[in-house]
């Protein structure tokens, strides 16, 4: 494995999402090359994770430039988790649009492929222009994935849903694009290599990148600008909304832990605005999500909350701190479209994800009752599933850092976490099948199948921790001390 | 100085156009806060040096730095194909002003 691969994760998909634009309607194979790039794709960074579990990193400088001007991609043990996470995370989703139909309106291949081209852009760029390219290149896409839909039968509420969603994401990318040029104008540089602990030395730096930060925290949905995603997510198709879910704003998380651990290296005197924001994000997130009307957006609200514990770990940037972030990150992109994907099946089915109106599901389908079950149990922190090890190792974490009050805001907020699954399972799964409706609908297993994959992930994330704590440990090792990943940049 | 005072009044128009409720005027708002964005980059490459970075003698103190120019161009090429997309969004939802706080109608 060398380093000069690298640039296949954006080069291959984007050629491919070339290719498929061209189909002609109604035409299956785009559908295949999409499936094949995935599944190259997850082969390939477990390759990497494999090749870069003992702390290696990989890097390429593409066009042969000296080092600082070429365009650098960069891979170290925290990249090839998220590839093969984001990677694995796709394919399930893409399964599910598949069966549940969006998947075979035309542009659907070519702007998934494009999307995840740029995806895994972002998440080896270690140039901070070509990460605000990336990031364009993976939302593009997803404004028009997020208005798909078959001729005639778009809803006015995913217009205005798209409308939200591409303004706002508009004006973040603005926002970062001058984050991104007042470094340069700082420090001379976007070359991740050459910026290593740049904002410590300089307080102009600091305040630049500080601008990009801030751009990437409205992505990530931290408080207070979080409404945008509880309004747009729930306004989409489910298995668009799962697979955004995966990918959107894990992408702006990955990015914070990056550039904070580069440019910033970890520095204490900034921690404690990250701190109150996350801790404070973790509990309106929780409190809002026991009071929604429909499934997916409570799951929406139940998200921003969760966005805030996984940020929580580089608000502490210590080494449990960061390996708790880390394992958070991947344990949610998991049980979170686990949770859409289940919410999404009932909806695809029975045409409605109003609480209100759902009743006695548990009893006509059980395996999508019970993989929401998973998922909100995991959720919430409860054994033997992977939240209760995530939102262990993060409050031991806190309470090791000292932040015994963000300890106590994480433990009480995931109670109300609780809270919120246990008034949707009551209502929507656990109450009688109401009389007189004699409906014969069945949710299919091609549509049951990819949540109840993603909920067994959890339980074996959550049995076979061990497996998973030494890498991100490692990723963590990498983001606490930056030499090799700034030496491999500039080599 | 004049540089600055520009980017100012753009960002002044933009904030100004997007507080109001029809998406066209935002759509603008965007056009000019993207015009912001890029003037801003511009000057991070200094706007003393003006000479054209081409050739092979070339004089640091003169010659313009090549990669904002660079920037603004990728910027450039982004905003625009984003600003269509809105503007096709813009005339797709029908009757969109007075109605957006009707979240699940």
């Amino acid at each position: 494995m060398t380093g000069a691969l690298l640039p296949l994760f954006v080069a291959i998909p984007l050629t491919a999402a070339g290719i498929t634009a061209f189909a002609r309607p109604g035409r299956r194979w785009p559908l295949t090359v999409l499936l094949a790039v995935l599944a190259v794709h997850v082969a390939a960074s477990a390759l990497l994770l494999g090749a870069t579990r003992d702390g290696e990193v990989y890097a390429d400088g593409v066009g042969g430039w000296v080092p600082g001007i070429a365009i650098p991609f960069a891979a170290d043990a925290l990249s090839a988790l998220m590839l093969t996470f984001t990677g694995a995370l796709s394919l399930v989703c893409c399964w599910y649009a598949i069966a549940s139909g969006v998947g075979r309106v035309r542009l659907f291949s070519p702007l998934v492929l494009a999307m995840i081209a740029g995806v895994n852009g972002a998440l080896l760029t270690a140039d901070a222009f070509n990460l605000f390219v990336f990031i364009e290149v993976m939302l593009m896409p997803s404004y028009g994935l997020l208005i798909l839909a078959r001729r005639g039968q778009g809803t006015e509420r995913s217009v205005r849903g798209s409308r939200l969603y591409v303004t706002f994401n508009l004006f973040v990318s603005t926002l970062f694009l001058v984050g991104v040029g007042l470094v340069y104008a700082t420090a001379g540089t976007v070359n991740l290599g050459l910026l290593a602990g740049a904002a410590k030395e300089d307080g102009r730096v600091a305040a630049a990148a500080a601008v990009a930060l801030a751009a990437l925290a409205m992505k990530a949905a931290l408080v207070p600008t979080y409404g945008w995603l509880t309004r747009a997510y729930p306004s989409t198709s489910p298995a668009i909304t799962a697979l955004f879910s995966g990918l959107h704003t894990k992408v702006a998380v990955y990015a914070i832990y990056r550039l904070y651990a580069v440019i910033f290296d970890g520095d204490e005197r900034w921690l404690l605005i990250g701190l109150v924001v996350c801790g404070v994000t973790v509990a309106v997130g929780a409190i809002a999500s026991v009071g929604e009307q429909s499934m997916r957006s409570m799951l929406s609200f139940s998200m921003v909350s969760h966005l805030g514990y996984i940020l929580v770990g580089v608000a502490l940037f210590t080494p449990a701190g960061l390996a708790a972030g880390i394992f958070y990150l991947l344990h949610h992109m998991v049980v979170k479209a686990a949770q859409f994907l289940s919410a999404g099946a009932i909806e695809d089915t029975y045409g409605t994800d109003r609480i209100d109106r759902l009743r006695g599901i548990g009893r006509r389908e059980p395996l999508v009752a019970a993989t929401f079950a998973i998922a909100a149990l995991s959720l919430a922190g409860l054994p033997p599933f992977s939240g209760f090890v995530a939102k262990l190792v993060l409050v031991i974490a806190s309470i090791d850092a000292g932040q015994v009050l963000l300890a106590v805001v994480l433990i009480a907020a995931s109670l109300i976490t609780l809270l919120a699954m246990l008034r949707v399972w009551n209502a929507v799964f656990m109450s009688p099948v109401p009389e007189g409706e004699s409906s014969t609908r069945r949710i299919p297993w091609s549509l049951a199948a990819p949540g109840a994959i993603l909920a067994v992930v959890t339980i074996v994330l959550g049995l076979g921790a061990q497996l998973l704590i030494p890498l991100t440990e490692v990723a963590a090792e990498g983001l606490l001390d930056t030499t090799t990943y700034v030496e491999e940049v500039l080599r | 100085m004049i540089l600055a005072l520009s980017i100012g009044v753009l960002v002044a128009g933009a904030v100004f156009l997007m507080m109001s409720r029809s998406f066209i005027r935002v759509v603008l708002g965007f056009v000019l806060l993207s015009h912001a964005a890029n003037l801003l980059l511009f000057s991070t490459g200094g706007t003393s040096r003006r000479a054209e970075p081409l050739g092979k003698s070339l004089d640091p103190v003169l010659t313009a730095d090549p990669l904002p120019q660079a920037f603004v161009l990728t910027a450039i090429v982004i905003s625009f194909a984003i600003t269509i997309y809105l503007l096709s969004l813009a005339i797709t939802g029908g009757r969109d002003e007075d109605d957006e706080d009707g979240d699940d109608a």
